[in-house]
């Protein structure tokens, strides 16, 4: 196709579009404020993921062991989970007992020091020692504990699995609703976008008549049909993604500002990073949903 | 140039709108078509512009079967044809420039030959001074020969002209077929559907007479070729 002739077909998209203004406002509409659903769904649920991996990373998962292994036993034992477990674990930190007897010390009679002498050569907690453990991800923690638990020599297993598995659940169950929403906003603009299309298609009915006699090609009749779905979709998502981009940072700076119950918890990325996915996917699923709209239309009312 | 060989069309089993019809048109040929409404003369048209396919026989354009024709390769062959209507089709938001250059922008035509060639035809059919004006503000010849220069401007080899001065006086009827001569002057092949006896008799040209689909008479200034 020659440039000129591209630069017509988009002319006469374009021409299209404002010959069926309500229409294509009424498309138009639709697809941004389906847009802005997955710009909005999109940026809470990677956000929450955000903050549930950095949730994992504070908590971790205590490993005890029977009181009749030696130290040895236990640093052979923490080898053989850093070999078996290095897909999962993130780190791992050897408490031992005289460690751990210090540590509660510093900590419950750091104002009364006379307090633990009491306990001079003898260890309260002899049978102490630990493995503190963190996973690179949250929903290993299940499997990874039944596999620590049925270890010869493991005493007992403390972890937080309501945290982890929380807002595991909490993103996939968003994430799912999510997509059930975009999903049926997205048929509604196809079904809109291809609305659009066959008014202009029937406004228009008298010129393509003419261009058939003419010998125009399929390709020159289809086209400008064609980009005009594509233009709106086009449209479409580019005004809520501009639109989110703004609201993105200024919704952020107020949860910080704001939430400050939730300080430690709330963590969220930088619009850049979040716009990086975001502004292709976007512009992506309005242009694809303008053309299966248009090209439906077009086979449809179309047959040249 | 044209040829029908025993072509045949029905639409249902019992009606043939064509019948068996066979005729030759020869390169830069004048030739009318007339017949009374339901003759078959807008089926022809159909036939050979190949919006339609025939029942049975052959249709034979510059030397090629069309009926053996590929789909993809009508909208290029259609390009031989220039086509004009009784009731013009003239696109009313465009001005008379615009609706000419259309028939070369649908044919992908680059802009340069665009700019030369449209108000060579324009000039051709008399309407330089009047290429801003739009159809509702010219009389029904201009508006004729804005439709003539579209037919024209993609160098058609032939110009087929459905009833072209069907809704005219006769001064302007006669201006059109004035226009049409001078164009088959120029070497384009003219084939014209008409009912109108009285400029059949006035050109003076071959004349084809259908009725009830079938070809009665096939005539030249009173010498008869095929009956």
């Amino acid at each position: 196709m020659r440039i000129s002739t591209f630069f017509y077909c988009v002319g006469q998209g374009l021409k299209n579009i404002f010959r069926n203004i309500w229409y294509s406002l009424a498309s138009v509409g639709t697809m941004a404020a389906c847009i802005f659903l997955f710009c909005l769904l999109y940026s809470v649920v990677i956000n929450v993921g955000y903050m549930t991996v950095r949730m994992e990373s504070m908590v971790g998962i205590t490993v005890f062991f029977d009181e009749k292994l030696t130290e040895q036993d236990i640093l052979a034992l923490g080898e053989k989970i850093k070999r078996d477990r290095a897909d999962e674990v993130a780190s791992m930190t050897y408490t031992s007992a005289e460690q751990a007897w210090e540590n509660f010390k510093d900590e419950y009679f750091a104002g009364a020091p006379e307090l633990a002498e009491g306990f001079a050569g003898d260890n309260p907690l002899a049978d102490s020692a630990s493995y503190e453990i963190y996973l690179k991800e949250a929903h290993m923690q299940e499997d990874f504990v039944a596999w620590l638990e049925a270890q010869e020599g493991v005493r007992r297993v403390n972890y937080s699995s309501l945290t982890a598995e929380g807002l595991t659940a909490f993103r996939n169950v968003l994430a799912i609703v999510s997509l059930a929403l975009i999903g049926v906003l997205l048929c509604v603009s196809v079904f809109l976008i291809g609305n659009t299309v066959s008014a202009a298609i029937v406004k228009r009915k008298e010129e393509i008549w003419i261009m058939r006699w003419i010998g125009a090609e399929n390709s020159m009749i289809r086209a400008p049909f064609v980009i005009e779905g594509l233009l709106i979709g086009l449209i479409g998502s580019a005004i809520p993604l501009i639109g989110t981009w703004y609201g993105y940072e200024l919704v952020v700076e107020l949860a910080l500002e704001k939430l400050t119950v939730f300080a430690g918890l709330l963590a969220f990325l930088p619009a850049e990073e979040v716009f990086r996915v975001l502004t292709p996917v976007g512009l992506g699923l309005g242009v694809g949903m303008g053309l299966v709209g248009s090209r439906a239309s077009v086979r449809r009312h179309l047959r040249v | 140039m044209i040829e029908f060989r025993h072509v045949c069309k029905s639409y249902d089993k019992e009606v043939q709108t064509i019948n068996d019809l066979s005729f030759k048109i020869e390169e830069g040929e004048f030739v009318f078509i007339v017949g009374a409404s339901g003759s078959g003369k807008t089926t022809l048209f159909k036939l050979l512009l190949k919006e339609i396919e025939a029942t049975s026989g052959s249709i034979i354009v510059g030397g090629a079967d069309i009926g053996r024709m590929k789909r993809r390769h009508i909208p290029r062959y259609r390009r031989r044809f220039g086509v004009v209507f009784q009731d013009f089709r003239l696109l009313k938001d465009r001005n008379v420039y615009e609706n000419v250059a259309f028939a070369q922008r649908v044919v992908m035509t680059p802009v340069r030959e665009l700019k030369r060639r449209v108000p060579e035809v324009l000039g051709l059919v008399g309407l330089s001074a009047k290429y801003r004006a739009y159809p509702h503000q010219l009389s029904g010849g201009e508006q004729q020969r804005v439709a003539i220069a579209r037919a024209l401007v993609n160098r058609p080899e032939i110009i087929l002209a459905d009833e072209p001065t069907g809704n005219m006086d006769p001064e302007n009827a006669a201006h059109i077929m004035e226009l049409l001569e001078k164009i088959n002057e120029m070497g384009t092949t003219v084939v014209v559907v008409t009912h109108s006896q009285e400029i059949v008799e006035r050109m003076q040209k071959r004349v084809i007479t259908m009725k009830r689909g079938v070809m009665v008479s096939d005539e030249k200034r009173g010498e008869l070729h095929e009956d």
